[in-house]
């Protein structure tokens, strides 16, 4: 009798679950699961979004320059942090560090780029509502990039006058510019720019904002490539029959089914890029790194609003009424305190160390996280506790990593953080793919298109001893394929120092010069970019 | 035989608890009735009625907006009330992801509500509060997104 009865009630409980949770026993999808499957696929993603507050977004001059600017170490104080020091190509785009580093070390991680001309907001607080207002920021941060307004657009007068103004027409007068002057900086660089007439400062504002929508015109290119998941989808939409390349293990699907269901990931990370492009306190715990108290979106909604670079400031070309973002954001309410911005899962697991300051090792530990639901360090966490077995926590891990592939970047793009100087410059030091030696050239000749051009280049170990000896092949070639590529000749000419010469500059433009090294039985290679005026 | 009552009884609690355990989790869930759904509310208090309409279709994630018409219980439309809408997620605990504005447009005898946006799908409360010449009161509106 008892027996009896606590069957019943069993049957009674689990039917009721399973009806209440509306799954369909057995491994196929319900039509419901379906239909979430798709809006997560990388089909679903709509057509970019016109950005209005840019009017170059879209001009493929505009990103070629912009792409030339994101390489270019000069921008910065000591001129060796280009965008691509944090935002490394070849690691989607981001630096595999808790705390980005550029002159200093900052207080927050890099995020991936990939994607990011669909979000409203950038940074992981949203201070800034566009791609181009986003990239001015670091530049003049003092621990990112270290420059200043005037330094950089009297190096853009001097190195990239023609690509400047075949875009945006004329340059501002840069005669008798102070060398660095800037509303943001130190004391020094702040007076040389209340110094100036307003006027000056709006004209070398307006050349600075230009700079940016360059650069984000190069951003807007850098898409998302399908991954596993996306082919996965695709196969189970269409009805055929799985093959490697688009299916799921056993253990990838149950974890894509609790990531949508029982661990409600989904709630935040939806759509086909993952992310809800919203704020929220995940009661990420303190980083022992970071002395600074960190609020999120607090801060971040109010710096948005007031920033000169804005959707509604005078150097965006959007007209009020297409700033609805800005318009409509909530700036104020408990709800913001320490809220950060829900990234996109696509890479995810490429991209450790995870959260705003890296605070979390790896995706293990974020999943424990989730499931601990602790509380915030101060504001309110949304998190829910969720029981999740060591197996279903495996599982989760499983399936976001299938949603790894490498980013879309536009054709001839270099690989690595390779520094990028004007062509008679001496730049450096350049750090090898493998990480083993470093390079500075020390000699960089600018003759005219029918004479030889020579480099010559100091070779170190990373500690600073010169490589001697070394084989090197060196290639010399235009990314944008404009020219034939030629193979030089180098020659050791002192300690550590290689010329490398017999190659012409067949035209203007960008230069890359690869080198392949052989040096005490072990190989890398190395490479650098020109720009030729 | 009392071994047997007494195991029956406590089959029958573990049931019983069971049952509880569902109704528990069954607490803060949408509303059942498809009726609250429907885009034609009354208020609170039974002052206003209220239908919204949305301009663009709904899509989470999207900015949009809304025309919303309201009556007084007599039928009378209102329009020289003040508006301010709101509301959130019961189950998650958080609001609107915007700031919605409303306005009137001149001539016009239904408010819009701009800034709209459902940034996940799920159970969203809307309320609409209304103080005009009848009242304060507001409008509570379902959507299953």
């Amino acid at each position: 009798m008892f027996r009896i009865v606590t069957v019943l009630s069993i049957a009674i409980l689990v039917g009721l679950t399973g009806a209440w949770a509306g799954l369909s026993m057995g491994d196929g999808w319900s039509a419901k699961e379906r239909e979430t499957l798709k809006s997560l696929a990388l089909s679903s993603l709509e057509p970019l979004p016109a950005d209005a507050s840019n009017r170059f977004a879209d001009d493929t001059l505009a990103a070629r320059f912009g792409q030339k600017l994101f390489f270019d170490a000069r921008l910065s104080a000591n001129g060796r942090v280009s965008c691509a020091t944090c935002h490394l190509p070849g690691r989607d785009f981001q630096d595999d560090v808790p705390l980005a580093r550029g002159v200093g070390t900052t207080s927050r991680r890099t995020m991936p780029i990939a994607g990011t001309a669909y979000s409203p907001w950038m940074f992981w607080d949203g201070r800034r509502d566009s791609q181009w207002s986003q990239a001015l920021g670091p530049l003049e941060s003092d621990v990112e990039h270290g420059g200043d307004r005037t330094q950089y657009v009297q190096y853009i007068a001097a190195t990239y006058r023609k690509e400047y103004q075949a875009l945006f027409g004329a340059l501002p007068d840069v005669s008798k510019l102070p060398a660095h002057a800037g509303p943001n900086g130190d004391r020094h660089v702040k007076a040389a720019w209340a110094g100036l007439p307003a006027a000056r400062r709006d004209s070398i504002t307006r050349a600075y904002a230009n700079m940016g929508k360059a650069i984000a015109a190069f951003e807007r290119r850098i898409a998302f490539t399908p991954t596993r998941f996306d082919r996965y989808v695709a196969t189970e939409m269409s009805g055929a029959s799985h093959t490697a390349a688009d299916s799921l293990s056993p253990d990838e699907r149950a974890g894509l089914k609790l990531f949508i269901g029982k661990a409600s990931c989904i709630n935040c990370h939806n759509g086909p890029r993952l992310t809800d492009d919203h704020f929220h306190n995940t009661g990420v715990p303190v980083s022992a790194q970071v002395a600074t108290v960190d609020s999120g979106r607090t801060t971040g909604v109010r710096d948005a609003i007031t920033n000169e670079f804005n959707c509604l400031g005078r150097y965006s070309d959007a007209t009020a009424g297409q700033c609805a973002e800005l318009r409509f954001a909530v700036t104020e309410g408990h709800e913001l305190v320490r809220a950060f911005k829900t990234p996109s899962l696509r890479n995810v697991a490429d991209r450790a160390p995870y959260m705003h300051a890296g605070q979390l090792a790896t995706l293990s530990a974020v999943i424990d996280h989730y499931s601990a639901a602790p509380s915030a360090p101060f504001g309110h966490s949304e998190l829910k506790r969720v029981r999740l077995s060591g197996k279903e926590r495996a599982q989760i891990e499983a399936f976001l990593r299938t949603l790894s592939s490498p980013a879309a970047v536009p054709a001839g793009m270099p690989q690595s953080a390779e520094g990028m100087a004007a062509a008679g410059t001496s730049f450096g030091p350049i750090v090898s793919h493998a990480g083993l030696l470093r390079a500075t050239v020390v000699e960089s000749s600018q003759r005219d298109v029918v004479t030889d051009q020579r480099l010559v280049v100091r070779l170190e170990s990373v500690e600073g001893q010169p490589v001697t000896g070394a084989r090197i092949a060196s290639r010399v070639m235009m990314p944008e394929g404009v020219a034939p590529s030629q193979m030089a000749t180098v020659r050791e000419v002192g300690k550590g120092l290689y010329e490398i010469s017999a190659f012409r500059y067949a035209c203007a433009g960008w230069w890359n010069v690869d080198l392949r090294i052989t040096f005490a039985g072990q190989t890398d290679g190395l490479a650098f970019n020109l720009t030729l005026p | 035989m009392r071994t047997t009552y007494r195991r029956t009884l406590r089959g029958l609690a573990f049931a019983g608890v069971a049952l509880a355990l569902n109704a528990c989790m069954m607490f803060k869930r949408p509303p059942s009735a498809p009726q609250a759904y429907e885009r034609t509310q009354t208020s609170a208090a039974g002052m206003y009625t209220a239908t919204f309409t949305p301009v663009e279709s709904i899509k989470v994630g999207r900015l949009h907006s809304w025309k919303i018409q309201v009556t007084t219980s007599d039928g009378a439309p209102v329009t020289d009330a003040k508006f301010v809408v709101d509301g959130g997620m019961p189950q998650h605990g958080h609001g609107l992801p915007t700031r919605p504005i409303v306005t009137q447009p001149a001539g016009e005898i239904y408010e819009l509500v701009e800034g709209m946006k459902f940034n996940m799908g799920g159970w969203w409360v809307v309320k609409l509060h209304i103080d005009g010449a009848k009242g304060s009161d507001v409008v509570t509106f379902n959507l299953k997104l």
